[in-house]
């Protein structure tokens, strides 16, 4: 998977030389395998997670970009927010149904940002506890309804 | 890219026949329409043909003609419109020339035909990556990054619709793969850009996508769609079969198929005279349910309130949207009720009231004399399945001994009268069986008294001919057996028909009631 690589290697390039606000790849973990990356965040001034530090970790499977990357929250901190679980799973459209192969690690990265940025109040998702006890690992097995896109 | 005529099939269909080598479908039409046997049947009004795997997709080609003679579009739009109306031509052209058209293009996802001009130039959109590549074209006027593969291609090697979006061919090819092969998608698929909308249409995919096993997954898939969305055509259930019948209007109808499966138009399941299509579904469930599974499919599941198709809950909110192609309902999974009047209450139904939390509890209580008679109808149901299996093997015996009575004195056309008698045999066994799926939702009145002694003499009668055709046929005095075993097969014969008929004019009359939704 040749293209794939390439198109990694270029977005990973990219991100190290020219990264958005709020936004670091961590090159230690990242370069190790070109398939799972991990991303620091932070929450954006003057919202509900300013000075907050997430982590996100990235899988790459085998045709992306055709198909889009599992993305969930990792680490000691998993923002409270209606569309994150507490195991890191994220229900954001563009993971799953709206993934197109023009978007990017930088793209899906500033999206989630920007998700947390229009949380009016901090809160897990209702269904969170059943959930969380049921799901599959991978959180693109399971079939996401999105209709708020007001958060 | 707007290639005029039927790009889909026109190449390698390998739709069933290998021996009809002549693959341009455009002109087979009228050879095809003797040579593959087409037949027509008619009951009064109700007429049907069945169409074999050649013949939808003319059937469709046709469709797509026929719309165009009169809106004079690309074939390829029409194609996308006719599926956004479900195939409903009348609907089509009502809101084509009726309606705000440009409105019309943008619920069908196709670039409106007036504004392709000015849109192909360079797309209005303000996305950052647009932006991107719009520099990148500034900045070297023959060369263009493809922003999937982040390469960099002379503007010939680079392809799209009409919304404007362009990508080089290599990925184009790699995205439409994507989607037919890992996410099935056929007629739905959109541009590759993000938040794009515009269909991706059938003459576009062909262009693009060379490895013949994807074309031909994606021309099944555009077939299904077209049957599955098209309410006067129905896939032929028998396993492997492959053709479909198209009636004149949907009607819950017997259809048989070249196959010689008949079947109910309305519902696809095997004739089911007398019992109506809603409770057979009810009481198919209902035994499918009755085992290990059925308390965790109660506890777990529901049916679609539009289209039935069983669904399993597995976390989120209660807005469920069915992904049935040709239902998509939205509703509530509480209530089951449609969304509209939930708005943006997303996790509580406020329209579940305590009187049907009652009625549930109280439906629980009653359900164990429920099982008691629910056992009683489905222990003759399943008997009388069980003995219609048996009476095939019926066919095979009486063949035998048909054979060896015409090497007596007998001629041909005197020992006949054992097949018909088969016949009727396995007509009554399969009306009796669905008279107890019938029976089992009636309410007793007096019609249903009168319903169940039609039953109990059919069924003895039946009875009695099949022990004449299984017992008594290995008799030697042949001549004997033959006056009674056609007189009991005209007996069964027409009261088969008086029951039928019974039941049929309750329907007109509306003299039946039936139990409570509870079963």
């Amino acid at each position: 998977m040749a293209s794939m690589e390439k198109r990694l290697q270029k977005e990973l390039q990219a991100l190290l030389r020219d990264p958005p606000l709020g936004v670091t790849v961590d090159s230690d973990k990242t370069s190790r395998s070109l398939s799972e990356w991990t991303v620091d965040l932070e929450g954006a001034p003057g919202t509900l997670y300013q000075g907050e530090k997430f982590q996100l970790a990235f899988k790459f499977g085998p045709r992306y970009p055709f198909e889009s990357p599992q993305v969930i929250f990792t680490g000691s901190n998993i923002p409270v927010h209606p569309h994150v679980y507490s195991n890191g799973h994220i229900c954001l459209s563009i993971l799953t149904d709206d993934w197109s192969p023009a978007l990017s690690v930088q793209s899906v990265c500033l999206s989630i940002v920007s998700m947390l940025s229009s949380c009016k109040e901090k809160k897990r998702p209702p269904d969170n506890s059943i959930y969380v006890k049921t799901c599959s690992k991978n959180p693109k097995n399971t079939k996401w309804w999105y209709h708020d896109d007001t958060v | 890219m707007d290639s005029e005529e039927d790009m889909l099939y026109d190449e390698e269909s390998d739709h069933g026949s290998s021996d009809n080598e002549d693959d341009d479908f455009v002109d087979m039409g009228i050879e095809s329409e003797q040579g593959s046997a087409s037949q027509e049947t008619t009951i009064d009004d109700f007429s049907y043909e069945v169409l074999s795997p050649e013949l939808i997709v003319q059937h469709m080609v046709d469709c797509i003609k026929e719309v165009n003679t009169v809106v004079q579009l690309p074939a390829t739009t029409t194609r996308i419109l006719l599926s956004h109306f479900r195939w409903d031509k009348e609907k089509l052209m009502e809101r084509y020339y009726d309606g705000d058209q440009d409105q019309l293009f943008s619920e069908a996802h196709v670039v409106s035909p007036g504004r392709k001009m000015s849109a192909s130039f360079k797309p209005s959109s303000s996305s950052r990556k647009n932006t991107r590549s719009a520099a990148a074209a500034a900045a070297s006027a023959e060369n263009i990054e493809c922003e999937i593969c982040t390469l960099t291609y002379p503007q010939g090697m680079m392809t799209g619709l009409e919304c404007g979006h362009r990508f080089c061919t290599a990925c184009w090819t790699e995205y439409l793969t994507t989607k037919i092969i890992d996410e099935g998608m056929g007629q739905t698929i959109s541009c590759a850009a993000h938040g794009c909308d515009i269909l991706v249409d059938d003459a576009t995919v062909m262009s693009l996508v060379k490895d013949s096993k994807v074309r031909l997954k994606y021309q099944h898939l555009i077939t299904n769609s077209f049957v599955e969305c098209n309410r006067q055509l129905r896939w032929c259930p028998a396993p492997d079969c492959g053709r479909a019948v198209k009636v004149n209007y949907p009607d819950a109808r017997p259809v048989t198929c070249q196959c010689g499966h008949t079947f109910c138009f309305s519902c696809g399941e095997t004739w089911h005279d007398p019992v109506k299509c809603k409770w057979l579904r009810r009481w198919i469930k209902k035994c499918d349910d009755d085992s290990e599974t059925s308390n965790w499919i109660a506890a777990n599941t529901k049916e679609c309130p539009k289209c039935h198709v069983t669904i399993e809950k597995d976390g989120g909110c209660n807005h469920m949207v069915c992904k049935n192609q040709s239902c998509k309902a939205d509703f509530c999974w509480v209530c089951l009720g449609p969304w509209e009047p939930h708005g943006t209450s997303w996790y509580n139904c406020n329209r579940f009231d305590e009187d049907e939390a009652k009625k549930a509890r109280d439906s629980q209580e009653k359900s164990r004399s429920a099982l008691q008679r629910y056992l009683f109808y489905c222990n003759r149901y399943m008997n009388h399945m069980q003995s219609l299996k048996f009476e095939h093997k019926l066919y095979s015996m009486v063949r035998q001994k048909m054979e060896e009575m015409q090497q007596h004195n007998m001629s041909w056309i005197e020992v006949q009268f054992l097949k018909k008698a088969v016949d009727i045999l396995c007509l009554c066994r399969q009306t009796l069986m669905f008279t107890y799926v019938f029976a089992f939702y009636l309410k007793r009145n007096n019609q249903s008294i009168i319903f169940e002694d039609n039953q109990k003499d059919l069924e003895n009668a039946t009875e009695q001919l099949s022990e004449y055709l299984e017992r008594d046929i290995t008799s030697d005095i042949i001549v004997d057996v033959k006056q009674k075993v056609q007189d009991k097969t005209r007996y069964c014969e027409s009261r088969c028909k008086v029951l039928l008929d019974h039941v049929h004019e309750g329907y007109e009359k509306d003299l039946w009631e039936y139990q409570d939704e509870k079963y």
